[in-house]
């Protein structure tokens, strides 16, 4: 019986972030599927990985006989290091994101704002873990880009006129990409337009599942 | 000037009193001041205010000097994995402030290159900013952050010369660089101590000037917080 394919899975919204990516870019990646965007650059194309804690050259996991507790990613996994990589300090680290010599980002999301506000740190009344990096990338790299669900567990929307909850940044980003659709929008005085349809996804699906203003 | 004691309670002797402000050194459980944590916590030493990314997990790095009662404030970004931090919070037993990683970062290498404040990008428009001055610089907002100068630091590198040179490995550098200027004095532990001459000039990571007490902490057990691996392809 065939199965009716609808809407992106989360290795195919991170496939379709890798579509920004382009040949010499240095990007960090987030924690949950943005990590998925690192096995989907394209062949021949050099893009170095970030990571926050002070690494340009991020390498694959590791082989069991060649993990480093002294190496290790923002979220605190083993890995490895290529013949490129290069090591540096935290501060370091954040100069080379707040100055704006990081291409892109590609992070999660509770909610992003039709003004291009984030908010991913924090849920009041829940226990706060922290904002980590995430408010200095979003302050900092020249491209935004969210990959988060289309609509909450609950179903409620998640692109929203106003986020309701404490923000990681204000009017920071680019590019949303959820399980339905693709928002772009070409700065940060513009508004947001619809520029694709995940498969088998209608507009007017789209509309009926987004609060937030965008143009078609 | 000897700077190489015998242990951590030796190199930390007439450095602590209670209500003191710590910055320490590490990410998760990488790069953590271990031998230094644990001696602290055996001093006995109230009312921290620690300035650290994360708190340790639960007994495990600065989680212990949490465990113990320890800390009245954590200045941090990431405090995930940590049971008994939760519960202290929540029960308004332990002051926190949220601190962006990269501002975090900075406030230490600020303070510690002499520098009070800094206007930043970072959290213009958050709860980050509120009660924070505002200014703007070519027609951006930036907020003004202070800089960190602490009453002691505390990092761990890999290898230190006789004359307190050091040098990190790997993601191990982390916030050890920073914290190690933004003390009044820095404490050092490292994996190994060689000759003064054996480590290139030109690769030192932290010059001996901000190194003023150094041990040999090793043998050091590593924790991994999370193991991640990769299957060896079969020939």
């Amino acid at each position: 019986m065939a199965t009716i394919v609808k809407g992106w899975d989360r290795n195919q919204m991170a496939a379709r972030a890798a579509k920004e990516l382009k040949d010499g870019y240095y990007v960090n990646l987030g924690i949950g599927i943005p990590t998925l965007v690192a096995n989907n650059i394209p062949d021949g194309m050099t893009v170095t990985l970030q990571s926050e804690n002070g690494m340009l050259g991020i390498g694959p996991f590791p082989y069991p006989d060649e993990v480093d507790a002294d190496l290790i990613n923002a979220g605190k996994q083993t890995i490895s290091e290529l013949p490129s990589s290069s090591y540096f300090s935290s501060s370091d680290s954040f100069a080379m994101i707040r100055g704006g010599h990081i291409d892109l980002t590609v992070l999660g999301a509770m909610e992003v704002s039709e003004k291009g506000d984030i908010a991913n740190w924090m849920i009041p009344g829940k226990m706060i873990k922290g904002m980590g990096g995430a408010m200095d990338l979003v302050a900092g790299v020249k491209k935004i880009i969210v990959v988060m669900e289309h609509n909450s567990k609950a179903g409620d929307p998640k692109f929203i006129p106003e986020c309701t909850l404490p923000l990681t940044g204000k009017n920071v980003v680019d590019m949303i990409i959820t399980d339905l659709a693709v928002f772009h929008r070409p700065d940060h005085n513009s508004p947001f337009k619809l520029i694709e349809l995940a498969p088998g996804v209608t507009a007017e699906e789209v509309r009926s599942k987004t609060t937030a203003q965008f143009v078609e | 000037m000897q700077k190489i004691y015998p242990n951590a309670e030796a190199a930390l002797d007439g450095l602590l009193f209670d209500g003191m402000t710590i910055a320490a050194g590490g990410f998760g459980l990488c790069g953590i001041p271990e031998r230094l944590i644990d001696a602290i916590q055996a001093s006995g030493v109230k009312n921290l205010t620690i300035a650290s990314n994360n708190a340790g997990i639960d007994n495990e790095g600065l989680g212990r000097l949490l465990r113990s009662r320890q800390v009245k404030k954590m200045i941090s970004s990431y405090v995930g994995e940590n049971k008994e931090f939760e519960r202290q919070y929540l029960a308004g037993e332990l002051e926190v402030e949220f601190c962006p990683q990269g501002t975090l970062a900075e406030r230490m290498r600020a303070g510690g290159a002499g520098i009070p404040g800094f206007y930043t990008k970072t959290g213009v428009g958050t709860q980050v900013a509120e009660g924070k001055e505002v200014k703007n610089f070519d027609g951006e907002d930036y907020i003004l952050e202070r800089g960190i100068r602490a009453d002691l630091s505390i990092i761990k590198g890999w290898k230190a010369d006789e004359s307190g040179n050091l040098v990190f490995r790997k993601t191990a550098r982390n916030f050890n660089q920073p914290a190690a200027t933004a003390g009044k004095i820095c404490v050092a532990e490292v994996e190994e101590i060689v000759p003064v001459g054996s480590l290139d000039p030109d690769a030192i990571h932290v010059p001996s000037i901000y190194v003023k007490r150094l041990i040999l902490g090793a043998p050091y057990d590593k924790k991994i917080e999370f193991m991640t691996t990769r299957e060896r392809e079969t020939a």
